[in-house]
């Protein structure tokens, strides 16, 4: 049975550098950080960081502003999103103080304007007054 | 000393694992009971204990090389059989503690294999130009700019939000339309948020992004359909994928 029609590597050509169709990190991550049957292993992962990252990175797939807001700019150093050499301790720190608030931030937005956030549009609307008397 | 990193489960005698290098750079393979079966592959346990997934949840590159591991791993055993992908850094002591698992988790690892069998992943991105930078409003700057350029910025500001209002509207109508089309053609479905332009790398923007479970002989009708259903909008299908947004029994 042939797949649907995208070629795929024949069973005997399976090889380092097999490919499917998108090699997108951001498709793969979408897909694989927390996506999977769900098995408790020996070694014990904390939780909490497997969150943080997910949402991290989350915010990056998502959002390239607020995720440069936050000191992520790591898909500005290689093209295939790989980090550069960063203090990533410190960014963690400051993501746990702001996840709440963002996560908060981001249902607003979510609520007010489903399909697509203002990611692409003029981010920060103004918050001038009015400035004629 | 060494640990035994989980790629995905699979009934027992599906096939050998994938000639490929995995996570460590070590060579996947098969360990199972008579009904079940696992392909894992043998790990550093330096890199691989506690310590070492806790620094690497803080290495996003590291991250990165472990996700493309583990998903070309997965990929490669899923192009002949059935399998349910285990999630990313589920890790066993030895081959042992991984029978036990299967032996201990049969009815759920069952639950999901019956659940993708003879289906595979198919993402689906809409794009679409023109919700991203609404084109100024040169009539409302126009009409009142001399002596009031106070109220001439606000109506601007206006026009540019109504403008902007209707073709996100109009965005997620093609979006939604998109996804009924693909919905009737899958048998599930998961959303995901767009993703930015920036690393999706094309100038429109993005008002799609969710990920399809379909059966194989439904394929080509749900590629054919898909692509056809954007109207103008760009469309992109994404594929085959192994069923990793399905594997665990959640509701979108």
């Amino acid at each position: 049975m042939t797949s649907g029609g995208i070629p795929m590597p024949g069973r005997g050509a399976r090889s380092p550098e097999h490919r499917v169709e998108s090699t997108n990190l951001a498709d793969i991550l979408e897909r694989v950080l927390d996506k999977g049957i769900v098995i408790a292993g020996d070694i014990r992962v904390n939780l909490l960081d497997i969150e943080l990252l997910t949402i991290k990175i989350r915010l990056l797939v998502a959002s390239v502003d607020k995720a440069r807001e936050m000191g992520i700019d790591w898909w500005e150093h290689d093209p295939s999103l790989s980090s550069g050499e960063r203090d990533v301790h410190e960014e963690n720190r400051r993501l746990r103080q702001r996840i709440g608030e963002l996560e908060a931030d981001r249902t607003a937005e979510l609520d007010e304007a489903p399909p697509r956030k203002r990611a692409a549009t003029k981010r920060r609307a103004p918050q001038q007054q009015e400035s004629d008397g | 000393m060494s640990l035994v990193w989980v790629y995905a489960v699979q009934e027992a005698g599906a096939g050998e694992a994938p000639d490929m290098s995995g996570v460590d750079g070590e060579r996947p393979r098969v360990v199972g009971t008579e009904e079940l079966a696992a392909v894992v592959g043998t790990v550093a346990d330096d890199g691989f204990d506690e310590a070492g997934l806790a620094a690497a949840m803080e290495d996003l590159g590291r991250i990165e090389m472990l996700v493309r591991a583990h998903h070309g791993v997965v990929a490669a055993t899923a192009q002949d059989r059935t399998v349910a992908p285990v999630r990313l850094a589920t890790v066993f002591r030895d081959d042992d503690a991984v029978t036990a698992m299967l032996r201990q988790r049969h009815d759920d690892i069952r639950a999901a294999l019956d659940r993708v069998r003879g289906r595979r992943e198919w993402g689906v991105k809409v794009y679409v130009d023109g919700t991203a930078a609404p084109p100024p409003a040169p009539d409302a700057g126009a009409a009142s700019t001399g002596d009031r350029p106070g109220t001439a910025y606000l109506l601007r500001r206006r026009a540019d939000r109504d403008r902007g209002a209707e073709a996100r509207e109009d965005a997620r109508a093609v979006a939604e339309r998109v996804a009924g089309t693909a919905a009737a053609c899958a048998v599930d479905v998961r959303r995901f948020a767009p993703q930015d332009a920036r690393l999706s790398g094309r100038t429109q923007e993005m008002v799609l992004n969710a990920t399809f479970l379909v059966d194989r002989e439904r394929e080509d009708e749900f590629r054919d359909t898909v692509s056809r259903s954007g109207d103008g909008a760009v469309v992109e299908v994404t594929g085959p994928w192994p069923p990793f947004s399905f594997a665990a029994a959640e509701e979108s």
